[in-house]
């Protein structure tokens, strides 16, 4: 007998638009100004009416091409009906049976494991409810709500049930936050909750005679973290196992229900909550303050016409246009659209992948994580380290003094992009860095050194070839910027003449 | 000429050239409603000092020859379940007893910058929900014709403040009849414009799909006006309509020529008054006098009006009155045990009997397992219903029926019979359903001396059209 773990993914991601769905209200995370970001219509007063917010339906519409998904030509909004207090109109206006996309796929690197395709049932677009701040020990008298949230727009992703290991569902969300950082749709800040996740779980027994048997749905909730995620399906994995062992319940016995569980992150399990059983009953209805949104196929087109490159796009043409191995290529992509766009600029002005590759990940990736900015502040632009990275291409200056150009630039902090390339040539001239190709100059001081060495040039026809290291380093005292390649090719030759 | 009585085109005319300061004029009104009011009970509030305020700046603007809105001086009454910025909107429930609204509906906008004088909030069914005003959680209003009759609903307050002469002007909403059906009662002039014409925003909804504002006046002339005022497109409300608003006042005394009048027999069946029906048969003889042309229709699916309009209105009705559960604002229980008792005690406490009755109705019929049964068996009639109408309209201009059917009832009669006061709306609902304009004029008067209204319906957004065959009629019972 072995058993293999069936996962369904649900994820909430907050948009980045400037207001929110249905009215003016700004969108921004905000708890330490509860209830300022509010109006009449994400209040529910009454009388007021919601208007729905195009950049969002844009974004999702966006959203949903990108994960292959069809994009419906009619679509409507529903009001889902319960009552909590962070929801003022006691409905939350969402799609139901006619979502905007559906049926798409999104594609995930597993480690170890190769591609992942990952089915999409559908994404809708839906408001978020306010915050509670919670205290139900006084029926509700001490209790707070918090509305800014309240009316923002929020995506939902809902997978197929296609993810068999927490590996593989790491690997998802891993993906979708990267697709959607290219896309610019949502910062997916899950500290600040712009990306939230649940997650369906159970086990699928297969026996020895080759029988099948599915362990009852038990649905997670409000996971806010990628780490919790992977937890908790490794903790309800262990956990179903054992109650089967136990009790033989299975998917379709009678009274089985999905069940629904919290997901402590302190204590690393999940925990039983209030059946849902009497707010299972939403009580859909099509909104009626709202019109349909309808498409027509040459408007979707426009938006398909107008994405960005995603990120599985951008690992294939930069493994092909720099010649990059797999795993450059992914660190360079996978740090988001800025980093990889940084990349490309830098690469395409110096002229060479591999040196662009090595500079990025390495000494401009170091900083980064040194100064914990994102690269849209970091303080050499792409052109200017692209400028500087193609003087060592051209064989103008060392590695080593192109290093030392990196530093001088580091300190002097934001500069403008001109000015960067002039101080760039400024500091190559002050400090003599340019690679001095005149050899009628390098010659003479390599004769001189040679002359005042003779017993290092004896040595080194001896056989000792450790002991020219010396007498390079002199040579590149006196002139600075000199190859050292060249200059061990030229000791070399005199000492053998 | 006195001024109570007069038309809003004789007092436009008093007001422009000076025989009468907009002060005097409002007085006069205020004066009117110390007199009636007590009896009648029409408004809920009504602030004598704010009124005169508002008339005074107006009379200031117009002495300094700044340009005058097209109410200039006007008083109007407004159904109190359209919010005024810092003034109680209670929709006639203790619901909403202490709320004050942080914004102007759309509509209060409107007439603010038309420089009317907001006279008052009128009476109400609560929440827009009855046919009578009995519904009103604070006062029953009473027929300014009779007092022992109902001025019908749910504009009871708007019709008979128009009706017993304490403003000119008012403000209905309609939903499935709330304006015309209360207008036919209190002998006035009432209009539903087509579903889109009028922003709702700042209505308090009852059923979104269906509510509309309209204007109520003493004659065709000044509800054209009205309308003019408070109709065009608002992006704030969805569903309001981008399209030209026609200046109705100005093409309002040309006959329509070669008007082709529909009649649908399925509105003249049993159960219509033979003094209802003798009145519209008479009204479509002062017609084709006129040189109109009477011709039978065909309306099959509005036997199944009411039962359609009663399964979508409630259920709207529940998920828009679902807000009100004491946690932000309005009533909140004494006493409760926990947060879900909270909601129930609140709501319990706080609506009255029929709100509740359709709460219930609604939340029942979204049920699982109950949607596609009735609500969504509700909209496919609904199309129907709007599918007959279209038909109809490729033959005729305009439709001709009874308001009601019949004349206003006597109050407490029929509150224990809520079917009974359902079919009230019989003839006035699939005007709602189907989205398109009504308007309700006054066409007789009972043997027992209460009036008689005559229905007219048009096809979507041809209001210029249906107040122009209004005032064809009324020019002619003149
Ligand atoms: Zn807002």
């Amino acid at each position: 007998m072995h058993h293999t773990i069936v996962i369904g993914l649900e994820t909430h991601v907050q948009l980045l638009t400037k207001s929110k769905l249905f009215c003016g209200c700004v969108n921004r995370f905000n708890p330490e100004n509860p209830n300022t970001q509010t109006c009449p219509v994400c209040l529910g007063l009454p009388g007021s009416l919601p208007v729905m917010n195009r950049e969002a339906f844009l974004l999702s519409v966006k959203t949903g091409l990108a994960l292959n998904c069809d994009i419906s030509q009619f679509t409507k909004w529903d009001r889902k009906q319960y009552y909590y207090p962070d929801l003022p109109k006691a409905y939350q206006i969402s799609q139901y049976d006619l979502p905007f996309s559906h049926d798409g796929f999104l594609e995930a690197e597993v480690e170890g494991q190769g591609v992942k395709r990952v089915g999409i049932i559908r994404a809708h677009l839906e408001e978020d409810a306010g915050k509670n701040m919670h205290d139900e020990t006084g029926g509700g008298r001490d209790s707070h709500v918090d509305l800014n949230r309240c009316g923002t727009p929020l995506l939902e992703i809902v997978t197929e049930p296609d993810l068999r290991s927490a590996a593989e569902a790491k690997a998802y969300l891993d993906e979708l936050k990267l697709l959607l950082n290219y896309l610019g749709v949502s910062d997916c800040n899950m500290q600040e909750g712009s990306l939230r996740c649940d997650a369906n779980i159970n086990l699928h027994i297969h026996g020895d005679d080759g029988s099948k048997i599915a362990t009852p749905i038990v649905e997670v909730k409000n996971l806010n973290s990628f780490r919790g995620v992977e937890q908790a399906i490794d903790y309800e994995a262990n956990r179903q196992l054992e109650i089967y062992e136990e009790t033989g319940r299975k998917l379709g016995d009678p009274g089985v229900h999905k069940e629904t569980r919290g997901w402590d992150a302190n204590r690393s399990v999940t925990f039983g909550q209030r059946s849902k059983e009497e707010a299972s009953d939403y009580r859909y209805l099509p909104d009626p303050d709202l019109v349909p949104i309808t498409l027509t196929a040459d408007e979707i087109d426009e938006i398909r016409q107008a994405l960005c490159e995603f990120p599985a796009d951008r690992r294939r043409r930069f493994s092909e246009a720099f010649e990059l191995s797999a795993y450059d290529v992914s660190v360079i992509v996978n740090q988001g659209a800025e980093f990889a766009n940084y990349f490309e600029t830098v690469a395409a002005e110096c002229g060479d992948g591999k040196q662009a590759a090595n500079w990025c990940t390495q000494d401009v990736q170091r900083e980064l994580n040194e100064r914990s900015v994102a690269i849209g502040e970091f303080p050499i632009g792409a052109v200017a380290l692209g400028t500087l990275l193609a003087k060592v291409v051209a064989n103008e200056i060392t590695t080593k003094s192109a290093r030392e150009v990196f530093a001088e630039l580091l300190e002097s902090e934001a500069i403008e992009p001109t000015a960067a390339l002039a101080q760039i040539d400024q500091i190559i001239e002050e400090r003599g860095l340019a690679i001095v190709s005149d050899t009628g100059e390098l010659e003479g001081v390599v004769e001189t050194v040679l002359a005042g060495n003779q017993k290092i040039a004896d040595d080194f026809r001896s056989g000792k070839q450790g002991a020219i290291g010396p007498l390079i380093g002199q040579v590149m005292r006196e002139v600075k910027g000199a190859d050292a390649k060249v200059v061990r090719q030229m000791l070399i030759e005199k000492i053998g003449k | 000429m006195s001024i109570v009585g007069s038309t809003t085109e004789e007092l436009l005319g008093q007001l422009a050239s000076g025989d009468v300061s907009c002060v005097e004029l409002t007085s006069a009104y205020l004066d009117q409603i110390a007199a009636r009011d007590p009896e009648v009970q029409a408004f809920l509030r009504y602030d004598r000092d704010d009124a005169l305020r508002q008339a005074e700046r107006i009379d200031a603007k117009r002495q300094s020859g700044q340009p005058l809105g097209k109410l200039a001086g006007l008083p109007v009454a407004v159904k109190d379940n359209m919010c005024t910025k810092g003034q109680p909107t209670t929709c006639a429930s203790r619901m909403l007893e202490d709320f004050v609204p942080p914004y102007d509906a759309h509509v209060v906008t409107r007439l603010k910058e038309a420089d009317a004088v907001l006279m008052g909030r009128a009476n109400l069914d609560e929440f827009a929900m009855g046919s009578s005003t009995e519904n009103s959680a604070f006062q029953v209003t009473r027929n300014p014709h009779n007092a022992e009759f109902a001025p019908g609903g749910s504009s009871g307050g708007s019709a008979a403040a128009v009706g017993a002469g304490m403003t000119p002007l008012a403000l209905g909403s309609d939903t499935g009849g709330s304006i015309r059906q209360p207008a036919s009662f209190c002998g006035v002039v009432g209009m539903k414009p087509t579903y889109g014409r009028v922003s709702r925003y700042g209505l308090v909804a009852f059923a979104s799909s269906l509510d509309q504002i309209g204007p109520l006046a003493g004659d065709v002339t000044g509800t054209a006006r009205l309308l003019e005022v408070i109709a065009g497109h608002d992006a704030r409300d969805s569903t309001c309509v981008d399209l030209p608003v026609p200046e109705y006042t100005q093409s309002l005394n040309e006959p329509l020529s070669g008007l082709t009048i529909g009649i649908a027999a399925e509105h003249f069946a049993e159960g219509l008054d033979p003094e209802v029906e003798s009145t519209v048969r008479s009204a479509l003889d002062v017609y084709t006098s006129l040189g109109a042309t009477v011709k039978e229709i065909s309306l099959p699916h509005s036997r199944y009006a009411v039962a359609t309009y009663y399964v979508v209105a409630p259920c709207e009705a529940s998920s828009n009155l679902a807000r009100y559960d004491g946690v932000h604002y309005g009533f909140r229980a004494e006493s409760f045990e926990n947060m879900i008792d909270m909601y129930a005690t609140t709501r319990g406490e706080g609506f009255g009997d029929e709100v509740k009755r359709r709460i219930m109705v609604g939340t029942y019929a979204l049920s699982a397992g109950y949607y596609d049964a009735y609500y969504l068996k509700a909209l496919k009639v609904r199309r129907l219903i709007r599918e007959d109408f279209d038909r109809a309209f490729a033959d005729v201009d305009v439709i001709a029926s009874p308001v009601t059917p019949t004349p206003a009832f006597k109050i407490g009669s029929l509150v224990d019979d809520p079917l009974a006061m359902y079919l009230q709306d019989l003839y006035t609902l699939s005007a709602n359903l189907a989205g398109i304009p009504g308007i309700s004029i006054p066409a007789g008067t009972s043997s027992g001396g209460l009036p008689i209204g005559l229905q007219l319906l048009a096809p979507a957004f041809e209001e210029e059209r249906l107040l122009r065959a209004a005032r064809m009629f009324e020019q002619e019972s003149e």
